[in-house]
C-alpha cells in the first residue's frame, strides 16, 4: 500500500515561503500492526462471532480497507452478558477496592507506555489529525483511567453519609469521535466501582477499543470484566435491550438516545445517554479579539467538528460582527486539512463516505434555504472523505443548518444585540450541551452561566476535558454526567449508612 | 516628528486573554518543520539577525571579529549569507561601521542611555544623533517604562516620537522591555503606543531581564503589529531578543510570524532575532541537515 503520498505543494523560490509550506512530516505507521482478523473479546478470549459474520473496517483518509471484524450479533451478546455476570458474581463486585485499583492503574500505565502505537492507531482508523490524538485523545483517555483507578477504594467518601455499592453489569455503546477517549470515560468509572462491563464500540473505530482489549489481557484483569462485541446499530440495539443488564450507558446521536430509552423503558435498566447538541459560542464586543477567534476556530474544527459539544452556532455582537467574522475567514484560509498522520494537519478526514454526506447535504441545504456559505480556497485530498472548514452567514435560526446538529466541520454565524438576546437565541435549540462565552467582564461571564440552558458552559476557553470535572447535556442532549463524582454515582447504588 | 493620534488612551480598550494566547503561541511554536522548510528556516534565521555584543568589555577587537562572523555566518560554507545586522554599544559604532563598510550588514546601535533609557531626554537624544553620525543604520531605544506603567502615554509616545526624529534616516527599533510591563495587555498597549510614535520596528527586551521574548510574547506583538498594519496602512516590524538559543526555539517563533502575519514579514526588512548564541547553534543545524552529522560546537567560531 502506497499511504503518505505527499500532497504536492506549490514550493515558492521565497525562503518565507518554502518556509511556512511546512514540507508533510508524518508521523509513521510502522509502530502498529493492524490484525487482519479480530474477534470479540468474551470471558477474556478472542473469539469469532457465533455465526462467523464480519465487516470491513476502513481507513478515511484513503478510502481502503483495513481489518475484517467480527459482527456480533445477539447470540455474542448473551454469551458477554453472561462472562460478566459471572465476572461479577464470582470476582469483581467483591473484590477489595484497592485490589481493582491496582488492575485498572497497571492499564493506565500500559495505555501511556504505548501511547504513540494507540495514537496513530487512533489516527488511521478514525481519521483525527495526530496532533490530537496524540495530545489530546490518548493523554485523556490514561488520565480518566488513573483518575477512576483512585476512586475505587474511596467509594464509601463519594458521597458523604452514603454507603455505595455497583449496579452490576453495564452495557456500554460508545461513538466513533474519540474512539478510545469515549470507552475510558465509560469503562474507567464502571470498573472502578465494581461493575463488568459488556462494551460495543462504533461500527467504523474499533480498532483502539480491540487494542485496549489486548491490554486488559496483559494487565491480567480476570476473565469476563470487561468485554467486547463490536459491530453496528443492530449490535448496540441487542446488548441495549438485553434482559440480563443492569444498565446502558451510551453516547452517540439523540435518534438513537431515543430508541434505546424506549428499549429500557418499563424495565429496572438504569439509563445515561450523551446524545447530539448545537453549542452556542457567545462572542460579545469587550471579548479579547484573537484569543475568541482562537476559541471560536478550535470550537467547530476541532476534530473535524465531530464533536457532540462543538460550538457549532457563533453568537457575535453586532457592533463586532463584521470585523470578527473578517478575521474568522482570514483564520480558517490557515487551517491546514489533509493528510491526518502529518503532524502539522490541523483539520484531518471525516470519518466515514456516510457522515461526508451529510454533512455536504447540510451545507447544500443551506445554499437553498439562501444563507451564505464561505469556505476558504484548499485543496483537499483527492482520496479519502475530506471537507473544508465552513463558516454559513446570513442565517436567521429558523433554518435547518442552525438547529439541526451537522457534526462536521461547518459554523453557522448569527448577531446579537444585547446579552438578554443572545441567550434567547443560545437557548432556542432542542439540545442543551454545551455553550461558550468571550467576554472580558466577569459579572457577564456569571450572568450568562446562569442563563445558558447547557451541561457545560465554557468563559474565555473552549472543549476543555477534566477527568475531575463533570460532563453531560440537559434536554435532548441526554442525561446522567461522566467524569468527577457526579460520574461516578451513575455507576452506583447508595444507601443511607446506619 | 509624528503626529500624536487623538487619543491613545482608546488603545487601552482592546484586551488579551493570557491563558488562550499561550496556548495558540505554543501550539504555534510547535510545528513540526522538516527537511526543505527547515533548511529554509534556518536560512532565514541567519538572514534576519542582529549579532549582538553589549558587554561592558567590549573592545574595538572583539566587534571586529563579530563583523567578520556577520559577513561570513558559516566560515566553511560560503554560500550561507550575511547576517541582516550587528548590534554594539554607541562608542563602537564606528569599529563596526568601518569594518563593514560597502557590505549589506547594517549597523546596530542601542542608544538613549540602553539598557535602562533613565537619563534625561536631551543626553539620550544626544547620544541617538551621535550614533547615526558615527554610522549606524539602525538605532535601537527603550520606551520609559516608569512613564508607562504610571499611566502617562503621551510621555511614552512622545519621547519614541523624538527619538525617531533624532534618528534622521537611521531605522528605530523601539524596546518595550517586556520583562518589566506585568501583563499581556500592556505589552500589547505599548506596543500600540510605540508603533503610533513612529517606530519602524518594535522590540521585545533588552536581553538584560531574565524574562525577555516567549511564544506568546512574540505572537502578542505580532498581533498588535497586523491590528496596527489594518487600522493605519503601516508595516511595522518586529525583533525578538532575549532568550533564543535554539535553532529549535527561533523556526517556532517564524511559524508564529509566519502564520499571524503572513510570510511577508519573514524579511530582514520586516523581522529580527536579536542574539548571539544562537548562530551557532543554527549553523550546527544547518551542517547537519547538509551532511546528516552533527558538527562539533567547538569547531566553530565564538563569536
Amino acid at each position: 500500500m502506497s499511504h503518505n503520498e505527499e500532497t504536492p505543494r506549490k514550493s515558492g523560490s521565497n525562503p518565507a515561503e518554502r518556509f511556512a509550506d511546512y514540507v508533510p512530516s508524518i508521523e509513521s505507521r510502522d509502530i502498529v500492526s493492524i490484525r487482519s482478523r479480530n474477534g470479540l473479546l468474551i470471558d477474556g478470549a478472542w473469539v469469532d462471532a457465533a455465526d462467523g459474520r464480519t465487516f470491513t473496517t476502513v481507513e478515511p483518509a484513503t478510502g481502503e480497507a483495513l481489518a475484517e471484524i467480527a459482527l456480533g450479533g445477539t447470540e455474542d451478546v448473551d454469551r458477554a452478558v453472561a462472562a460478566a455476570r459471572h465476572a461479577y458474581d464470582s470476582v469483581w463486585r467483591d473484590m477489595p477496592g484497592a485490589e481493582r485499583a491496582r488492575y485498572l492503574f497497571r492499564l493506565a500505565r500500559l495505555l501511556q507506555d504505548r501511547a504513540r502505537e494507540f495514537a496513530v492507531l487512533e489516527t488511521i482508523d478514525g481519521g483525527k489529525p495526530i496532533r490530537e490524538s496524540r495530545d489530546i485523545d490518548i493523554p485523556l483517555a490514561a488520565a480518566h483511567l488513573f483518575h477512576h483507578a483512585g476512586w475505587a477504594d474511596k467509594l464509601d467518601l463519594a458521597v458523604p453519609g452514603m454507603r455505595a455499592a455497583p449496579l452490576g453489569v453495564i452495557g456500554q455503546i460508545t461513538p466513533w469521535n474519540f474512539p478510545l477517549l469515549m470507552v475510558a470515560w465509560k469503562i474507567a468509572p464502571a470498573l472502578a466501582c465494581g461493575n463488568t462491563v459488556v462494551l460495543k464500540p462504533a461500527e467504523t473505530t474499533s480498532l483502539t477499543t480491540l487494542l485496549l482489549g489486548e491490554l486488559t489481557r496483559e494487565a491480567e484483569f480476570p476473565p469476563g470484566v470487561l468485554n467486547i462485541v463490536t459491530g453496528a446499530g443492530d449490535t448496540g440495539a441487542a446488548l441495549a435491550a438485553h434482559g440480563g443488564i443492569d444498565k446502558v450507558a451510551f453516547t452517540g446521536s439523540t435518534e438513537v438516545g431515543k430508541s434505546i430509552r424506549r428499549a429500557v423503558a418499563g424495565t429496572p435498566v438504569r439509563l445515561t445517554l450523551e446524545l447530539g447538541g448545537k453549542g452556542a459560542h457567545i462572542v460579545c464586543d469587550d471579548a479579547a479579539m484573537d484569543q475568541a477567534i482562537e476559541g471560536v476556530v478550535d470550537g467547530i474544527f476541532f476534530n473535524q467538528g465531530h464533536v457532540c459539544c462543538a460550538g457549532s452556532r457563533l453568537l457575535v455582537q453586532e457592533g463586532i460582527a463584521d470585523a470578527f467574522v473578517d478575521r474568522l475567514r482570514d483564520r480558517i484560509g490557515r487551517l491546514r486539512v489533509g493528510d491526518p498522520l502529518d503532524k502539522n494537519t490541523d483539520v484531518g478526514a471525516i470519518n466515514s463516505a456516510e457522515q461526508l454526506a451529510r454533512i455536504v447535504e447540510h451545507v447544500e441545504g443551506a445554499r437553498q434555504e439562501g444563507c451564505e456559505v464561505y469556505q476558504p480556497p484548499c485543496a483537499l485530498p483527492e482520496r479519502g472523505w475530506f471537507h473544508a472548514p465552513t463558516i454559513v452567514t446570513g442565517v436567521g435560526g429558523s433554518e435547518r443548518i442552525a438547529r439541526e446538529e451537522v457534526f462536521g466541520p461547518v459554523l453557522t454565524v448569527q448577531t446579537f444585540r444585547t446579552e438578554r438576546e443572545a441567550v434567547d437565541r443560545a437557548n432556542a435549540t432542542r439540545y442543551g450541551l454545551s455553550a461558550g462565552i468571550w467576554t472580558e467582564k466577569g459579572s457577564r461571564i456569571l450572568w450568562f452561566a446562569n442563563h445558558l440552558r447547557a451541561g457545560v458552559v465554557w468563559a474565555n476557553t473552549f472543549n476543555k476535558f477534566d477527568p475531575a470535572s463533570p460532563f453531560g447535556g440537559v434536554r435532548e442532549s441526554g442525561f446522567g454526567r461522566e467524569g468527577g463524582r457526579q460520574g461516578l454515582q451513575e455507576y452506583l447504588t447508595l444507601a443511607p449508612v446506619r | 516628528m509624528s503626529e500624536r493620534p487623538p487619543a491613545l488612551e482608546s488603545l487601552r480598550a482592546a484586551s488579551v486573554d493570557a491563558l488562550a494566547l499561550e496556548e495558540r503561541a505554543a501550539r504555534l511554536a510547535s510545528r513540526s518543520i522538516k527537511r526543505e522548510s527547515k533548511r529554509a528556516g534556518l536560512e532565514l534565521t541567519v538572514a534576519c539577525m542582529d549579532l549582538t555584543t553589549l558587554e561592558g568589555a567590549d573592545t574595538p577587537g572583539k566587534v571586529e571579529a563579530m563583523c567578520q562572523r556577520a559577513l561570513h555566518p558559516d566560515p566553511e560554507d560560503p554560500a550561507i549569507g550575511a547576517v541582516a545586522a550587528v548590534c554594539v554599544y554607541p562608542d563602537l559604532v564606528g569599529v563596526a561601521a568601518r569594518a563593514l563598510a560597502g557590505t549589506p550588514v547594517k549597523v546596530a546601535s542601542v542608544a538613549g542611555a540602553f539598557p535602562s533609557g533613565r537619563s534625561h531626554r536631551e543626553h539620550r537624544l544626544a547620544e541617538i544623533r551621535q550614533a547615526v553620525a558615527d554610522g549606524a543604520d539602525e538605532i535601537d531605544i527603550v520606551i520609559d517604562r516608569g512613564a508607562f506603567l504610571a499611566g502617562r502615554l503621551t510621555e511614552v509616545h512622545d519621547d519614541v516620537a523624538a527619538a525617531k526624529d533624532a534618528c534622521g534616516d537611521a531605522h528605530l527599533k523601539t524596546i518595550l522591555e517586556v520583562g518589566e510591563l506585568g501583563s499581556y495587555d500592556n505589552i500589547r498597549l505599548a506596543s500600540m503606543v510605540a508603533m503610533a510614535a513612529g517606530s519602524d520596528v518594535i522590540k521585545t527586551s533588552t536581553g538584560k531581564l531574565s524574562l525577555s521574548a516567549t511564544p506568546a510574547i512574540a505572537l502578542c506583538m505580532a498581533e498588535a503589529i497586523r491590528d496596527h498594519l489594518d487600522q493605519t496602512g503601516a508595516e511595522v516590524g518586529l525583533k525578538l531578543a532575549g532568550g533564543v538559543r535554539t535553532a529549535k526555539q527561533a523556526l517556532g517563533y517564524l511559524s508564529i510570524i509566519a502564520e499571524t502575519l503572513g510570510t511577508a514579514w519573514l524579511t530582514p526588512e520586516r523581522f529580527r532575532f536579536g542574539a548571539s548564541s544562537l548562530l551557532n547553534d543554527v549553523v550546527l543545524q544547518l551542517r547537519f541537515g547538509a551532511s546528516g552529522r552533527y558538527a562539533r560546537l567547538d569547531n566553530l567560531p565564538v563569536d
